[in-house]
């Protein structure tokens, strides 16, 4: 056995067994003449989030991939409940520019999916003007919430989110961690997500999982943000797991106008409105975090132009 | 009416153009233009293995063309070349091994041209059947296919994920491409398969809104390529499987001009393009 470092931890109050929608036992990938990861133990039941975090190479994607059957376990078991319907947000997709492909028909990827249900999810995301575009001419962030929303709209009971709001600005981030967070409400699926920033976990996740070629820790984001593993790993300048949730008061409609919290529609901001996150307490970045990951931020404090 | 030979080479072509047309967009989306070329060059070494063991053409050059895209597939595996590589090594060796055996058995007599490049005008009525009934059943497994086709020719890993079962796709396909090579080489020849399979689908590109659509387009261009090439062989008395072939190059010619394809939503130009 390699060093595994398994947190002591139980596996959660989920333990029931038939409830698990996937689980996986000591299961590890073997490439290449090393292990890509190895000794991972998780499972995920109906309505949970379960976040994996850790650096470039740490097996993040490795592990997703293990447990919804793309790729196979080398040692260990994967266990999926018969007939799991999976929704998979690949973290990289490159479509060739040869094929024809609209949002709309990219909704219809993998199954048949009626046009009802095809804009219920572009609106979801917000994306709805852009069914009739193709694929290609999407930017980043648009393209991102099409894979989302195809995702989606199969209803899947297991949600594999790899680094899904990647390229999505700094608003549009959090509407859609509340998106996600709204479907495990009220479709009871699972979701398995992996994080595209390392110190930075969704806001109602039930289990953070720190990943580095094994489990480093794992438990809620309050317990992992202050383990001493987790720290020793990724807490460099002190930065330590922040949950992200915030609240906007406003939000910039597609066609450029802009909606407030109380439903009235403007053309430029309200000089008084607060940010898209609110500063100071309302910001609940928690965990003496110091403002400085990688998103757009507008200065904090400062009035929003 | 089959009395005639040019109306023959016209419903011959016509039908291996039609099927040619969704197969050759698959050839594109999935970058394996080179791929089919290695098949077809491999068909003359299935035509020398059928005149050495007496077997039945058509079966000899499907088992070759299978053969080798399997065991292209199985090296691709062990990466230790790149696949471009492999593609040239297995390409031209097939060709070339064909060449040497058929050099070998003195006591036959081919026409090597008709293999090369065709020889649509010597279509038997036997021929026809055999070309509408493949081409129909390669179309109707196409069909069968088309959702996990085309899910794992976007993403492997989303079609495997969402039980699209993607391996076994590729291998009918692969199937397929061997199929239709086998039928298609006596229209127009082992050297230009490829180029009925790829050109016609590149031409669809700018008209087509959905990779459906594309297809057709594909089969329709294929089939205006054949006529085009045919009349264009009869009025110039040039070789006729080239002779498609430079008019499905026409086509596609004059579909780069700005007054024709499909008005598109040209959003790129205001905004990030994905790469």
């Amino acid at each position: 056995m390699l060093m595994r470092n398994r947190a002591d931890l139980p596996l959660g109050d989920h333990a029931k067994d038939a409830a698990k929608l996937v689980s996986l036992s000591n299961a590890g990938i073997f490439r290449d003449n090393r292990w890509l990861v190895r000794g991972v133990d998780l499972s995920i039941a109906r309505g949970e989030v379960v976040t994996l975090i850790g650096p470039n190479g740490a097996g993040k994607s490795t592990t997703a991939k293990m447990a919804i059957g793309v790729l196979k376990a080398d040692e260990g078991t994967v266990t999926r409940s018969s007939d799991l319907r999976i929704g998979y947000v690949p973290q990289k997709l490159s479509i060739d520019w040869t094929m024809p492909l609209s949002v709309r028909r990219l909704m219809r990827l993998t199954s048949s999916i009626s046009d009802q249900d095809t804009m219920a999810a572009l609106e979801a995301t917000g994306i709805a003007h852009l069914a009739d575009a193709e694929v290609r001419h999407l930017s980043g962030g648009e393209f991102q919430r099409a894979l989302l929303a195809r995702a989606l709209a199969r209803k899947p009971d297991l949600l594999v989110l790899d680094e899904p709001v990647q390229g999505v600005d700094f608003a549009g981030e959090a509407a859609l961690y509340d998106l996600i967070r709204k479907i495990r409400t009220t479709t009871g699926c699972g979701i398995l997500m992996i994080s595209h920033d390392l110190h930075m976990v969704m806001a109602g996740t039930d289990t953070v999982i720190c990943l580095n070629g094994h489990i480093c820790c794992r438990g809620t984001p309050e317990v992992v943000s202050q383990s001493s593993d987790y720290a020793k790993l990724f807490g460099a300048n002190g930065r330590a797991l922040a949950v992200y949730s915030h609240n906007h008061d406003h939000t910039h409609l597609p066609d450029g106008r802009v909606q407030h919290r109380d439903g009235s529609i403007t053309d430029h901001c309200h000089p008084e409105d607060g940010h898209h996150h609110e500063p100071a307490a309302g910001h609940d970045h928690h965990h003496h975090h110091d403002g400085d990951h990688g998103h757009h931020h507008h200065g904090e404090g400062k009035p929003h132009a | 009416m089959l009395d005639d030979f040019f109306t023959r080479a016209m419903i011959a072509g016509v039908g291996v153009a039609l099927t040619a047309g969704p197969l050759g967009c698959f050839v594109v989306w999935r970058r394996m233009a080179y791929f089919g070329d290695t098949m077809a060059h491999s068909a003359l070494l299935g035509v020398a293995l059928s005149l050495f063991f007496e077997v039945n053409l058509l079966l000899s050059v499907f088992g070759v063309a299978v053969l080798v895209s399997g065991l292209l597939l199985l090296l691709q595996r062990r990466q230790s070349l790149s696949a471009d590589a492999l593609l040239g090594i297995l390409s031209h060796s097939a060709l070339a091994i064909g060449l040497v055996l058929v050099a070998f058995m003195t006591w036959v007599r081919i026409d090597l041209i008709a293999f090369l490049f065709g020889d649509i005008l010597a279509v038997t009525p036997s021929d026809i059947a055999l070309i509408w009934g493949g081409g129909i059943v390669v179309v109707a497994a196409l069909a069968f296919l088309w959702r996990p086709l085309i899910a794992s020719t976007v993403s492997e890993d989303v079609a495997e994920a969402e039980g699209m079962r993607p391996a076994q796709a590729k291998l009918f396909f692969m199937l397929l491409m061997a199929l239709v090579i086998a039928i298609a080489m006596k229209i127009v020849g082992i050297m230009l398969i490829t180029s009925l399979l790829i050109i016609p689908a590149a031409t669809a590109r700018r008209f087509s809104a959905s990779p459906e659509w594309m297809a057709v387009f594909a089969s329709l261009i294929g089939a205006a390529a054949v006529v085009g090439g045919l009349f264009g062989s009869l009025t110039y008395d040039t070789p006729s499987g080239p002779s498609i072939v430079v008019a499905a190059l026409l086509l596609f010619i004059m579909s780069l001009l700005p007054a024709f394809g499909r008005k598109t939503n040209e959003r790129a130009t205001n905004q990030g393009v994905r790469g």
